[in-house]
């Protein structure tokens, strides 16, 4: 029998590699990802040394690839820990933020908020790949959930409906609407007569139309919808179909945004999570290059010349200047700080790093005394979207159907919403997002409620930001300014990728850092 | 503010041009369904807006990088200063122009112009900010 690869292989001989590509391509590969397996970073010279600036994921997997080559490392860090972005908050962990601000996280053993990272695409293949290497166990995300709510405050009276409901609704009066303007000839211009007849029959099959070709509560819609009584055994076995909702609230709702959502590359299923929280990437990645990490390590200089670089930092605690040398250095510090560190970097290297703003984001996770969304309302994992400031509520995907306390997420905040929730108080934050997200459990949400916390990504005191914000102009004029190699030093981080604000961005970018730094270092 | 000094920002402005932010990926909520009523007075704008980095008291921060405090600060008494940060942004801090519009850029411009121990009484005034914004 003739294997994939050999098939490949043999259409590679016969057509060249173009064909070999396009055959791959429609066979489903090759497209997914620019991973492609460790860097070749082959022939370095005996006691070359390369300073790393920052401990998060960019900074340690440079560290890592770069020490196996052969080259001295070592890692300044300015936090007490290592993992940057990556990170979880556990019970009894204290977190200060800008402003002085302290929470005393006091979720139960097992429980924790991802106040960065919380969930890996399928196809973020080089996170995934270092995961397996560093022996990180993961589970399934549970990104989709039809029986997940949406709340929109201008439909339905500002009552949440189920997702299903909403999205089952939308598709089918669309498809109502569709196959109306074709029979009013509408669409004569654009299709044949077969071509219509195609439609239609893809318009009753997707849509869930009756033979007539409408949108109807019967047992067809009801497959999608769901049921007012669902089908069961015996006497009463027979279903019994649900009302529709009122169209001009399902488009009012604007459900249409979380579909689209659903259908983004990065947000499409699986995906998944490390077992124990996102932190457990940072700490597996920390067990490898730990010995090389100077921690509480405030860079306050960059500098390079002819000879190395030169890089000045402080003691956090004790304010204690030193000095580090080496021959090359991998930056991975965020930009909106790097912005502030003074260096002597190229000149159209330091607009780069300035002309790039950065994300605002709010997380906060409750703890609830007993898992009600599951037990009341069915909800295992998954998102309730509302149009109020905390975007959305997301329920745990671990420990489910234990009798225990589970830790949701009461607030996945962007834009003005979150810049509102990060200028509150952490006590302020809580009552807000458990006044929001009442709306989607009535009754139960403050009444289970035991201990929360938040983190506001513009108030974290090692980033002061979320993630690099670029557009289409500040790409063209200044992102390879910004990921080219300046002589002795290269940046990386998500910052200097296409993913932005994705662990795999900051990994990809850094990759490729260290594959030129090592190209220039044998140049030298 | 002087003649100059808005010639030199216009021409600022115009090298750099504010273009609306293209959603650049990354791990997000989704689009924004957000139905809260936006802030009005300056003090609504500080609170909702600012606060989040400059803090309540408009003392600023400091941690890894610093973030500057609005309280006393003498840059303020230029009232261009203002607008041209909340316009323009500087560093990690985004321009704010997709999230005010100029008649809340001139309110909250004043508010930090007569608060936290700044006293420059002349109002900012939304023409100030359209003519800033090159409208």
């Amino acid at each position: 029998m003739t294997t994939r690869r050999q098939l490949l292989t043999a259409i590679g001989m016969v057509g060249g590699s173009a064909a070999l590509y396009q055959a791959m391509t429609t066979m489903g590969h090759a497209s997914e990802t620019q991973y492609k397996g460790s860097p070749d970073l082959s022939g370095a010279r005996t006691g070359a040394s390369v300073l790393v600036l920052g401990a998060g994921l960019a900074g340690m997997v440079a560290a890592y690839e770069l020490n196996k080559a052969g080259y001295q490392v070592r890692i300044l860090e300015y936090q007490n820990r290592a993992g940057g972005r990556n990170w979880s908050l556990y019970g009894g962990d204290t977190y200060t933020e800008l402003g002085g601000a302290t929470q005393k996280v006091g979720f139960a053993q097992g429980h924790y908020l991802n106040p960065g990272p919380w969930r890996i695409p399928y196809h973020h293949r080089t996170l995934l790949h270092y995961c397996k290497t560093f022996g990180v166990a993961l589970e399934p995300f549970i990104q989709f959930n039809h029986n997940a709510m949406v709340h929109n405050a201008d439909a339905f009276g500002g009552k949440p409906v189920r997702y299903r409901e909403a999205a089952a609704d939308f598709e089918g009066n669309v498809a109502e609407l569709l196959g109306k303007a074709i029979d009013q000839k509408a669409l004569d211009a654009d299709l044949t007569a077969e071509d219509k007849d195609k439609l239609k029959e893809a318009l009753r099959g997707w849509g869930m139309l009756d033979k007539d070709m409408k949108y109807k509560s019967n047992l067809e819609s009801s497959e999608h919808r769901g049921y007012d009584r669902p089908p069961g055994g015996g006497v009463n076995g027979a279903p019994i179909p649900s009302a529709l909702l009122p169209f001009r609230d399902v488009v009012a709702s604007q459900v249409w945004k979380n579909m689209a959502f659903f259908m983004n590359h990065e947000m499409q299923t699986t995906m998944f999570q490390p077992v124990g929280g996102m932190g457990m990437i940072g700490k597996a990645f920390q067990r490898q290059v730990n010995q090389m990490i100077t921690f509480n390590a405030k860079v306050t200089n960059i500098n390079q010349n002819k000879a190395g670089v030169t890089v000045t930092y402080a003691d956090t605690a004790s304010g204690a200047v030193t000095e580090a040398k080496a021959d090359f250095c991998v930056c991975a510090i965020p930009l909106g700080v790097l912005n502030q560190i003074p260096n002597n970097l190229a000149s159209a290297k330091k607009s780069a790093i300035s002309a790039v703003p950065y994300s605002n984001s709010v997380k906060i996770g409750l703890q609830m005394a007993r898992r009600f969304w599951e037990t009341d309302d069915y909800i295992y994992g998954g998102h309730s979207f509302t149009s109020q400031d905390i975007s959305l509520i997301s329920y745990p995907n671990y420990h489910l159907f234990e009798d225990g306390p589970g830790v949701l997420l009461g607030a996945f905040a962007s834009g003005a919403g979150a810049y509102r929730l990060a200028g509150m108080t952490p006590e302020q934050r809580i009552e807000a997002a458990l006044a929001q997200g009442s709306v989607f459990h009535p009754g139960t949400y403050r009444k289970e409620f035991q201990t929360g916390a938040s983190v506001a990504w513009s108030r974290v005191p090692w980033t002061m930001g979320c993630c690099a914000r670029w557009n289409e102009e500040t790409r063209k004029t200044h992102y390879q300014e910004l990921v080219k190699v300046d002589d002795r030093v290269v940046l990386a981080g998500e910052h200097a990728s296409y993913v932005g604000c994705w662990m795999e961005g900051a990994l990809l970018s850094s990759l490729d850092a260290i594959t030129r730094l090592h190209k220039r270092a044998l140049e030298a | 503010m002087s003649a100059k000094r808005i010639a030199l920002l216009i021409l600022a402005l115009t090298a750099n041009p504010v273009l609306a932010q293209v959603p650049s990926g990354g791990d997000t909520p989704g689009a924004s369904t957000n139905k809260t009523p936006p802030p009005v007075t300056g003090e609504q704008v500080y609170q909702q807006v600012c606060q989040a980095c400059h803090m309540a008291d408009a003392k600023g921060g400091k941690g890894a990088a610093m973030i500057p405090a609005l309280a006393k600060n003498p840059k303020l008494a230029e009232p261009g200063y203002p607008i041209g940060m909340i316009v323009q942004g500087r560093g990690a801090m985004p321009p704010l122009t997709d999230l005010l519009k100029p008649a809340q850029i001139a309110a909250v411009a004043t508010y930090v112009r007569t608060h936290f121990g700044n006293s420059y009484k002349k109002p900012v005034t939304e023409a100030d900010v359209k003519m800033m914004m090159g409208q």
